[in-house]
């Protein structure tokens, strides 16, 4: 619980004076995703750099150090009746709200209530100048200057090394319950679709084994209203399932064995035809699949279904993870890289082999 | 950053005739007069010349043209935005995106509108109502704003608390870059691989990429909506009480604050029964389920009650809400009804320093000799000042300027930002320098770059010149110390 970017601007500086690359590292419970990083390069640690900055629960925002992890996050909103609403991943007691932004991940609830990148406000980053920058800012409406804060959302740390964080936070809701049903992988879609488009408080959607889970939250009188107009057994475990698919600890997502493949696509497309397990989330916007292959043989599936594949887990991580990228954004995004990170320090080819 | 254009008018002219249609090739001005301002119209410049393309191949090949010859393009919509960010560049094009006003689908089940980027806000719930959705973002001018012109300013509403700004109801944007390359940031997913240059484009103020294509996010219409009024009898309470129904867990659709000038000028237009006697005056709406509605709705009465609220309504029907949200929603033409002119400010801080934020206002009001009405979306922090004044009294739109630099300078100062959703365009580009240092600034002009080396894309908004920034932080340093006073007596 400590304010270390004094320190962490001291050893960008040395990087780059001394012509070193740098592995940014919050807790290392995300070291499996991207590619490998470079093993040539340094270490910089953010796990120290943690704590509250502010926390003002009727302003509705929450500003903490890049390192702070999401338990103690959760813990300090938990007090006063909040929480991060787009049900960060824990993937590990260390896991920090700065390597959740860089990998911009969200769980269950992400289509309704939006994802990390929805919530921040502002960010502090270091530069491969070792500038401290500040963007963005404590409020929720905030239009001065370019959204250097959201940038960082999926960037992992190419662009730099984010020190603070503020972010937007919302009540819990007053009660949940869950809904589950057996349905066939080819009808899911359509019905997740179309209980979304209902002006009901639903919150998750997801499909897995040959059953379909449809979670309501908000006002207590609104989800058992809904709950008796929709069909569904009452899942009385609902909460730890839930847990569990925002956690990735669902048995699907169990062993390293067999690749786990991300599509983040359009809700309603078809799922490809694939050999292989189906994991169906976000109302159809994300899907997990378990199967081998090649990236070059998902890409076509991923773009027919108006989206783009990653290899989440798993496989070749020297190769490229992350869907291939057409030519004229690859030179804006090598250029935006080249804006925050001239010398190429932060973690270089973690995102891509060109990056 | 723009060097000379190394191409003349009239050559100009004949270039982008030999593909569009010469028509839609402007350049007298007679025709270009009405394109020499946005909304904001104190600041305006006549362009070399207007186009107006209708194919994306078109907009390419302008792009490319005046990418060759350094002429400065600044795309445009509908003309509505209040930081004169369309306001034309004399020695460049103004790219008009009016023949791109079709919506392209409505997707139901994938609750999706792709659309051109000159459709209308509003227009686009208003197709999506037949499938029961609707598009959440709904700024002031939404009858005339465009989609286009919503991406380049990132622009809000009244509802933004809960339902987000346009960041968050975009899936993709299709644009043109500097150098006239089509290219598509985000997709039909939730996010894509890799850094978000979706959240990067939106809100760029059209320095980064010109948009030809959108694809939004629509949402189930709420199945209900009702809206509590509160009037208090100071604005510390009914601060207070925007808190108070926050911590107790509620997420209001809308909840509007207005300052008692604001109440009375709105209630003589609007005859929405206000309590004229408040001090502020809170509308709060609650959507959502029949259910939670009710509930919520019981609780907010509840919670003003305990801060304090001098009188409470409740809308009992549709009739009832459209007539006490009538006073907010005409609150800018109310107050332009009490004074010839006024100048609509657009900060942001945090809602705790409302109170000390207004007090410090009505001071400064005192001292420019300016009268001060504020509304404000209290749910976000979003600061409305509306200055008034009459132009045609020599020295008063200056005092009047002073007063906004002021008004920003102490939102900065307690927190907040220069601006919630106009934007910074030119109005407010020297007030970037007390949000931001040389170095953040320098960052945002190399982001700049990224994308148009040439910088030919609005040369001279949204970022300042260095050189100029150090100047004004010091002028307005000495301003602040002695100037007010003078001025309100000069």
């Amino acid at each position: 619980m400590a304010d270390i970017s004094k320190q962490l601007t001291e050893q960008v500086v040395a990087a780059r004076d001394g012509g070193h690359k740098l592995n940014i590292v919050g807790g290392g419970t995300k070291a499996f995703m991207g590619r490998a990083a470079d093993a040539d390069a340094g270490t910089l640690s953010v796990g120290e750099h943690s704590g509250i900055v502010e926390y003002h629960p009727v302003e509705l925002v929450l500003t903490v150090r890049a390192g702070t992890p999401l338990s103690d996050i959760e813990t300090a909103l938990d007090e006063h009746g909040q929480a991060l609403h787009f049900e960060p991943p824990r993937l590990g007691p260390k896991a920090t709200i700065g390597g959740t932004l860089a990998t911009n991940l969200s769980g269950p609830a992400r289509p309704w209530t939006g994802s990390v990148r929805d919530q921040v406000l502002g960010v502090r980053l270091l530069n491969g100048k070792g500038e401290h920058l500040r963007f963005g800012g404590q409020v929720m409406k905030n239009v001065a200057g370019y959204d250097v804060s959201r940038l960082q959302a999926g960037a992992m740390g190419t662009l730099g090394v984010m020190t603070e964080i503020s972010l937007k936070v919302m009540p819990k809701s007053a009660a949940s319950m869950t809904l589950v049903q057996d349905m066939a992988m080819d009808e899911v879609i359509h019905y997740m679709n179309s209980r979304s488009a209902e002006p009901k408080p639903i919150t998750g959607a997801c499909w897995v084994d040959g059953k379909v889970y449809l979670r309501l939250s908000g006002a207590k009188s609104a989800v058992e209203a809904t709950a008796r107009k929709w069909s569904g057994e009452v899942l009385e475990t609902g909460d730890e399932f839930w847990q569990q698919v925002q956690d990735l600890k669902h048995e699907f997502f169990a062993g390293n064995d067999v690749p786990l493949w991300r599509f983040s696509v359009g809700s309603t497309a078809a799922t490809p035809k694939l050999d292989g397990h189906w994991f169906i989330d976000w109302a159809g916007a994300q899907r997990w699949y378990r199967g081998a292959g090649a990236l070059s043989d998902m890409e076509p599936l991923a773009r027919a279904a108006g989206g783009q594949v990653s290899l989440f887990r798993g496989g070749d991580r020297h190769g490229e993870v992350m869907h291939h990228q057409p030519e004229a954004l690859k030179s804006i995004q090598r250029r935006v890289k080249n804006s925050f990170d001239p010398d190429n320090i932060f973690n270089p080819g973690r995102l891509y082999s060109w990056l | 950053m723009t060097t000379k254009p190394s191409v003349s008018k009239a050559e100009l002219a004949e270039q982008f005739r030999s593909f569009i249609d010469p028509d839609y090739v402007i350049t007298d001005s007679e025709t270009m007069k009405p394109y020499e301002c946005d909304g904001l119209s104190m600041y305006c410049e006549m362009p070399l010349l207007v186009v107006l393309p209708e194919t994306v191949e078109q907009v390419q090949r302008v792009m490319r043209i005046c990418n060759e010859h350094k002429v400065p393009v600044v795309a445009r919509g509908a003309g509505t935005g209040l930081s004169a960010g369309a306001m034309p560049h004399k020695e460049g094009v103004v790219l008009s995106l009016a023949k791109f006003n079709r919506i392209l689908e409505i997707d139901p089940l994938a609750r999706t509108a792709r659309l051109q980027p000159g459709v209308r806000n509003l227009a686009i719930s208003e197709e999506a109502a037949q499938y029961g959705l609707y598009y959440g973002p709904d700024p002031s001018s939404q009858i005339a704003c465009t989609i286009g012109g919503n991406v380049a300013e990132n622009s809000g509403g009244v509802h933004c608390l809960k339902y987000g700004l346009t960041v968050h109801n975009l899936h993709s944007v299709e644009m043109v870059t500097a150098e006239g390359d089509v290219v598509t940031v985000g997709s039909d997913a939730l996010d894509v691989c890799g850094m978000d240059l979706l959240a990067l484009m939106t809100g760029s103020e059209g320095l980064l990429g010109v948009v030809t294509e959108v694809k939004v996010k629509l949402l189930p219409k709420p199945e209900v909506a009702r809206v509590v009024m509160a009037g208090f009898d100071s604005v510390q309470n009914g601060g207070d009480a925007v808190g108070g129904v926050i911590s107790h867990g509620i997420i209001p659709g809308g909840l509007e604050m207005m300052d008692s000038h604001a109440i009375v000028a709105a209630d003589d237009f609007a005859k929405a029964g206000y309590p004229r006697e408040a001090k502020a005056l809170l509308l709060c709406e609650v959507d959502g389920t029949v259910e939670e509605v009710d509930e919520h709705i019981a609780l907010a009465e509840e919670v003003f009650r305990k801060f304090g609220a001098t009188s409470v309504r409740t809308s009992e029907s549709e009739e009832e809400r459209a007539v006490l949200w009538k006073g907010r929603k005409s609150a800018f033409p109310a107050v332009g009804r009490i004074s010839p002119d006024y100048y609509c400010m657009d900060g942001t801080i945090p809602r705790r320093e409302l109170a000390n934020v207004l007090l410090r206002m009505e001071e400064m009001s005192e001292e420019f000799g300016l009268r001060v009405a504020n509304v404000f979306h209290a749910g976000d922090g979003n600061l409305h000042p509306l200055i008034l004044f009459d132009s045609n009294v020599p020295g008063e739109f200056e005092r009047t300027e002073a007063f906004g630099s002021s008004i920003l300078r102490l939102c900065v100062e307690v927190g907040g930002c220069i601006t919630g959703e106009h934007g910074v365009g030119v109005e407010k580009i020297r007030q970037m320098a007390v949000q931001f240092s040389d170095d953040e600034l320098q960052q945002f002009h190399d982001v700049k770059a990224a994308f148009d080396p040439a910088g030919i894309l609005n040369p001279g908004k949204g970022v300042p010149a260095l050189k100029f920034c150090q100047e004004y932080r010091s002028l307005e340093h000495k301003q602040h110390k002695h100037e007010p006073t003078e001025a309100a007596h000069g």
